[in-house]
């Protein structure tokens, strides 16, 4: 698990009933599997919607790097908090928000998360422990830090996690986060999501040292894990956390994948060579995991079929919900005193180890 | 009641709030075992600990990123920026992040940024800045300037109690220049304009230091009535107090130390401009600070920010017009 990212095999996995982790059950890896299902059939549908112009603006997708969210979201207590970026929506999934919900707010509808005020994956759901993302993505992580230095200076044992990607390596916020929490040896996991571009500009324009190399200079460890493996991203994760919680500290996760579409749906890849998509379309993490549990005898195409019933109804839940009115587009600007006890709110946390 | 400095009425707000409310923490360079650049802090480590008193790396944008962080999950930080000029490292976070985060999802972010502001000693083009209009542009943030030792306390401890972000302007230049007396204990000054000095002939509506500029300037002008307004609040912006100040007065000058373009008097301009015409009696006069940077030198200083001759003589004009 720990290799550098250059070193992380391509091609399809050799040992597909091979579980990277001691800490899953059965349960738990077609759970891993259906949340990277459901997030890939949301996506493929908003896809459809926006082609069909009911998908305002554009739209931002993770296919092929379902296992990065859904993996470490798997990890994560109810009572930790999350900042969820644009590729990773099997977050929200896993932390039990609605694909109803989902939709109605890819297509700006008042139903949506944000009742129409931010669109695409910009949101986070308070009752489900989720911060929502901002554009300029690394500023993300200076929150996930601020959230874990309230648990430490209160004692309690809860652990922040966030998402950024090559990209965001580059930018000041990142070094500032990483450095504050190294110096106070807080609580979060830092999730680089490694998936080769930056909008079009690749990682060797980006870093001329792989960024995990830098979290020992802040004084915390570095991990390279096969972000394409959900049960890698698990064990990656959790150790992670039991780290943070009993106070090890930080880890920086990067998690090396490949981004399979273009940045948005307006993006056509030219920039990317065809036979690196290829190569990497044999690591496709949905596959992988399906294999695994099928050679555990896990009906997998009744997940399937089970996964697209859901998000047909959720489509169709949210192509019915109405547009938000525009006289309340001024609205919820400013909190009242009402508001003062407003706060996240914890998620749903699946995962078997915090039940037992 | 007790007669204070203003730097000492905004440590004993930030104080009286830190003992009635564990939740309230404080973060910025240098304010722990130093007490501050300033000293606003001074004492509070020993009284509160380190872990309330917090010495942060030196990274703007982190303390604000972090602040935000820790009031979504239920604490109230307060945030130091060592000078005002130092924000423009932080303001990705204020303006993107804790600006928009109760519009977007429903989340209040509950911090209070603190920005020691203004010139008038030799300070230079870092440290004497008067930022409050990059805020005011921005969605979502509360921008409130004292001026008085009561109203610094007041302002200080509804600006902590706002479930909001809360951008608070304290001029440096009153620190210890301006005293007052301050009521003991625990009490709230409204975000709303205050009258300095009541008049007929003329409102001169100001903020912060140039509240004091105004009332010198005006004190004795060739036996004038003039009204000075304190607005205290920038959003929001008291615009029944205004409106009303101009109905009674019928001439306005409207005072900014901060650059003249896009600042806080700017929209008080507009505002009465749109919505109190009739009531004017002559054009609504400026006075600010041209727009470069605040230079060094005492002279070239003195020559850019307003002084109590410039608001003196835009009165004089504008009674004689």
């Amino acid at each position: 698990m720990a290799t550098s990212s250059t070193d992380v095999p391509i091609g399809p996995s050799t040992a597909a009933q091979e579980c990277p982790s001691a800490h899953l059950t059965v349960d738990d890896r077609v759970g891993l599997l259906r949340a990277m299902l459901l997030m890939r059939a949301i996506e493929e549908r908003a896809m459809n919607l926006y082609r069909q112009g009911k998908v305002p603006g554009s739209f931002y997708d993770g296919f092929g790097q379902e296992a990065v969210s859904v993996g470490a979201t798997w990890a994560m207590a109810p009572a930790d908090r999350l900042c969820v970026l644009h590729r990773d929506l099997g977050a929200h999934l896993v932390r039990g928000v609605a694909p109803a919900a989902i939709l109605s707010q890819y297509m700006g509808r008042e139903a949506g998360i944000t009742s129409g005020r931010d669109g695409n994956v910009h949101f986070g759901d308070l009752r489900t422990g989720c911060v929502g993302m901002v554009s300029m993505l690394p500023d993300m992580m200076l929150v996930a830090a601020g959230m874990a230095m309230a648990f430490k200076l209160r004692k309690e044992q809860r652990c922040a996690l966030t998402w950024f990607g090559d990209g965001s390596t580059s930018r000041g916020d990142f070094h500032e986060a990483m450095n504050w929490a190294g110096v106070q040896r807080l609580p979060v996991i830092f999730v680089l999501e490694n998936n080769q571009f930056a909008y079009s500009t690749p990682i060797k324009q980006q870093f001329a040292v792989n960024p995990v190399e830098r979290a020992a200079a802040y004084g915390f460890p570095g991990v390279s894990v096969d972000g394409n493996d959900a049960e890698a991203m698990f064990e990656a994760t959790r150790a992670a956390r039991e780290r943070a919680v009993c106070g090890g500290g930080p880890t920086l996760i990067e998690a090396v994948t490949m981004r399979m579409h273009g940045h948005g749906a307006h993006d056509d890849m030219k920039y990317v060579p065809k036979a690196l998509v290829e190569e990497w379309r044999q690591k496709d993490p949905i596959d992988r995991q399906g294999n695994r549990l099928k050679e555990l005898g896990v009906d997998v195409d009744a997940l399937v079929k089970e996964v697209r019933a859901e998000v047909d109804a959720a489509a169709r839940k949210a192509l019915a919900g109405p547009m938000p009115d525009p006289a309340t587009a001024t609205d919820r600007l400013f909190a009242s005193r009402d508001d003062d006890e407003v706060l996240l709110e914890d998620g749903a946390a699946p995962w078997s180890g915090f039940r037992s | 009641m007790t007669e204070m400095t203003y730097l000492r009425a905004i440590s004993d707000g930030l104080r009286t709030e830190m003992r009635d409310d564990e939740r309230v923490l404080l973060m910025g360079e240098d304010i722990g075992v130093y007490g501050g650049a300033f000293k606003v802090t001074d004492g509070f480590i020993e009284e509160f600990g380190a872990d309330r008193v917090m010495d942060t790396p030196l990274a703007e944008s982190g303390i604000v990123g972090t602040a935000v962080g820790a009031a979504v999950v239920g604490l109230r930080p307060v945030c130091e920026m060592q000078f005002a000029d130092f924000v423009s490292c932080g303001f990705d976070q204020i303006v993107n992040v804790a600006g928009k985060m109760l519009y977007r999802q429903g989340l209040p972010v509950n911090i209070t940024v603190r920005l020691p502001s203004g010139g008038g000693f030799s300070g230079g083009p870092f440290h004497s800045q008067n930022p409050e209009a990059w805020f005011m542009h921005s969605p979502g943030l509360k921008v409130v300037a004292p001026s008085t030792a009561e109203d610094a306390k007041g302002l200080m401890i509804a600006s902590i109690r706002d479930p909001n972000p809360v951008i608070y302007m304290e001029h440096k230049n009153l620190y210890r220049r301006v005293k007052g007396e301050v009521p003991d204990g625990s009490y709230e000054t409204p975000f709303r304009a205050r009258v300095a000095r009541e008049g007929d002939d003329l409102v001169v509506i100001a903020y912060g230091q140039m509240v004091h500029t105004a009332l010198e300037a005006t004190a004795d002008l060739d036996g004038a009535s003039i009204m000075v307004l304190d607005l205290r609040s920038l959003v929001p912006l008291d615009e029944e107090a205004i409106l009303g100040a101009v109905h009674h007065c019928s001439k306005v000058v409207v005072v900014d130390e901060a650059n003249y373009t896009c600042a806080a008097g700017a929209q008080v301009s507009a505002l009465i401009a749109e919505r109190a015409f009739e009531d004017l009696d002559g054009p609504v006069l400026r006075v600010a600070t041209p727009d470069v940077p605040i230079p060094f030198s005492p002279p070239l200083e003195a020559a850019v920010l307003p002084s109590v001759e410039r608001v003196r003589e835009a009165c004089r004009q504008l009674l004689e017009y």
